[in-house]
């Protein structure tokens, strides 16, 4: 138990001060991912059947692009939290693409071309949240809320709170069709965590976007243009949330604003899960992913044992905290607690 | 009243705009200005206005949470069963009931953030959802309409008629009053209250001064949860139902509201009167257009508009402008 829990836990301030093992935190997330598939192939049994995973499959990626988008702004010591209403904005603009050229009869070219109008507008949601957070200093919790306001607003404004719909079939059948078994969805999502990954680890940009979330201003003095480099992350945040919109758009065969609301909190829970620093400057793609599996797998499971979905809501809320808990103390029995014995140990000898 | 030298420069300029939209809706639309429109005005924001006081509080102890309008709804909840399952009872229970419910769900977000050093944002987050789930899950998301008679019979403090027809101003107006003067006290009269602010703008420093964060971690998201609790109260005698998902998403628009009137998410900075004009400017705004005439869907569309548009040149920014314009003098006036 000592050994998986160490793997789960391992405090990123832990024995040596170094970042957290990579390897140690997916290990101890599978291992979490296991058990929690144990339990719940062992309380029922339709839960380990092709159906479950199937509809797992096609839940995830909504969740999964939204929280990628959030992701790089968590990194980056910042917060989106427009994400959702930037989805349905991009949807939005997808099906107006859609039904004023042709509608239900709209062709391959037409469906190119709403895809990119939906990623451009993703592109210049977010572009602009960007540019208010690198050029006015205000806090990005602050610019994104009103932008999410903003939104949410215009989005009520150009639907009047109803549904767009009436695309034509190949979107669903892009929506809920397979390729070699696997769900589209679930291809675009993985996509991009792979695009997402080289993305953090391997660019200048990634590379950047870590040292911001550490310490912007030393990064700045570096020789780092942070103002470009946070107006980017914000971008390339809305751009992700554009695919999240078009994925939601192609998934539901309609558009309606407010879309995926509630999930706004469960990105930033699945990431803190995942181990990203709720300062920044630390996480990654992959822990993420994973602990996002780990909430769909407890979402489905709960799902087939009959509860309430708030019931996961709730769920989620707690295990969030009880992690955050055990991480706390699992850090202070190895570290505190020695650092304490021996500091104490020498007081003691002084005095004596 | 303050002297005008003490209102720092967010203020002044939130003064400036709120005193621009007043004259142009006064001079477009013959309803802004009357009696009825203000207190009404009044009577809505009186509980959001509770909201700000006490998230004010958590903002400039260095903290942030995004729990209180949900755990609104669950003391609600809690305050009215409890006092239907004991035969009713009258203002003074429900209003000691409310602020104990209300603490104790503060005091759970302060366990979690000063005994495990769990982030605030995280914890409160977190507790959303749980406070959130949990209350949907019990409630079946019913509403209740068969409120205590205490509760659901209105209470009209002042009532005058005019031509428009009555303007009234009812208890949440009072109940804001009490919980805007007893916050701040807390904050500018007690040197309880300078210990927040010296807890937010430098934990570590406060700790050596020898002030007890955790005391401070308890009282200041104990505050809240009090003032989120009779704010809850008071908007469920207002609306005279108890809707389980009527307050939520408020939290968001509160935030931005405070944070519009100069508090600092980091702690260490914010007054009331920011607080309380930053939400003006939002209500002002909501109402105007009400008045004006444009679309309720295009509501939350301009008032996002305004806030992104007030923080991008308000704040520090128009801060640092403003003294640059005044010269070194004055600039030390405004710290």
């Amino acid at each position: 138990m000592t050994s998986i829990a160490s793997l789960l836990f391992r405090q990123k301030a832990g024995a040596s001060g170094a970042a957290p093992s990579t390897r140690g935190e997916i290990a101890g997330l599978l291992v979490v991912l296991a058990a929690v598939i144990l339990l719940f192939s062992l309380t029922t049994d339709r839960f380990l059947s092709a159906e479950t995973f199937t509809s797992i499959a096609f839940q995830l990626p909504e969740l999964g692009l939204l929280t990628l988008a959030m992701l790089m702004p968590l990194i980056s010591g910042g917060f989106n939290l427009a994400i959702t209403f930037t989805a349905n904005i991009s949807g939005l603009a997808f099906a107006w693409v859609l039904q004023a050229y042709g509608g239900a009869d709209a062709g391959v070219a037409v469906f190119a071309l709403g895809v990119a109008a939906a990623l451009l507008s993703g592109a210049i949601i977010g572009g602009a949240m960007g540019v208010v957070i690198a050029y006015t200093g205000a806090h990005p919790i602050l610019v994104s809320l009103s932008m999410m306001i903003f939104l949410r607003g215009l989005g009520e404004f150009l639907t009047r709170g109803g549904d767009i719909s009436g695309f034509p079939t190949f979107v669903v059948h892009m929506g809920q069709g397979t390729i070699f078994g696997i769900p589209i969805p679930l291809l675009i999502f993985m996509a991009c965590v792979a695009m997402w990954t080289i993305l953090l680890k391997r660019t200048r940009l990634g590379f950047a976007t870590h040292m911001i979330g550490s310490n912007s201003e030393a990064t700045r003095y570096s020789g780092v243009d942070t103002h470009r480099a946070i107006m980017l992350v914000y971008t390339l945040s809305g751009v992700m949330c554009a695919i999240a919109g078009i994925v939601m758009l192609t998934r539901f065969n309609s558009v309606r604003v407010g879309h995926g609301e509630s999930y706004l909190l469960i990105t930033v829970l699945a990431s803190f899960l995942g181990r990203v620093d709720p300062f920044g400057g630390f996480g990654r793609v992959i822990p993420v992913v994973i602990a996002l599996v780990v909430l769909q797998v407890i979402a489905s499971g709960l799902n087939l044992l009959g509860t309430n979905q708030h019931l996961a809501t709730a769920l989620w809320g707690v295990i969030l905290i009880v992690v955050m808990i055990v991480r706390y103390a699992w850090a202070r029995l190895q570290v505190g607690a020695f650092i304490r014995y021996a500091s104490e140990k020498r007081t003691l000898k002084g005095r004596v | 009243m303050p002297r005008l030298k003490q209102i720092g420069p967010t203020e002044q300029w939130l003064i400036l705009v709120i005193a621009l939209i007043s004259i142009f809706l006064a001079l477009t639309t013959d309803t802004f200005l009357t009696l009825v429109n203000l207190f009404d005005l009044l009577n809505y924001s009186a509980v959001n206005i509770m909201f700000a006081a006490g998230l004010l509080v958590v903002l400039i102890a260095g903290g942030i949470d995004i729990s209180f309008a949900v755990a609104a709804s669950v003391v609600q909840y809690l305050t009215v069963t409890i006092l239907m399952q004991m035969g009713g009872g009258d203002w003074a229970a429900g209003l000691v009931l409310a602020c104990f419910v209300g603490v104790c769900l503060g005091s759970l977000n302060a366990a979690l953030i000063y005994h495990f050093r769990i982030t605030s944002i995280v914890v409160t987050i977190a507790t959303f959802n749980l406070f959130f789930g949990m209350l949907m899950y019990v409630t079946g998301g019913v509403s209740i309409y068969d409120l205590p008679d205490w509760l659901s019979t209105r209470v009209v403090l002042f009532e005058r008629e005019t031509e428009t027809g009555f303007a009234e101003i009812t208890l949440p107006v009072l109940a804001m009053v009490v919980v805007v003067t007893l916050t701040w006290l807390l904050l500018r009269r007690l040197s309880i209250g300078r210990q927040l602010f010296a807890m937010g703008d430098n934990t570590e420093a406060a700790r050596r001064l020898g002030i007890n964060l955790g005391a401070m971690h308890y009282l200041a998201y104990g505050w809240l949860g009090a003032c989120a609790g009779i704010a809850g109260l008071m908007q469920a005698h207002y609306a005279q139902e108890i809707v389980p998902n009527a307050l939520y998403g408020r939290e968001l628009e509160v935030l931005a509201a405070v944070v519009l009137g100069g508090a600092r998410l980091g702690g260490g900075r914010g007054t009331l009167l920011g607080a309380i004009l930053g939400l003006a400017l939002v209500s002002i705004t909501q109402n105007g257009l009400n008045l004006l005439g444009v679309s309720p869907y295009a509501f939350r569309m301009i008032v996002g508009a305004v806030i992104l548009v007030a923080i991008s040149v308000s704040g520090d920014t128009m801060g640092r402008v403003t003294r640059r314009l005044r010269g070194p003098k004055l600039a030390g006036a405004t710290q």
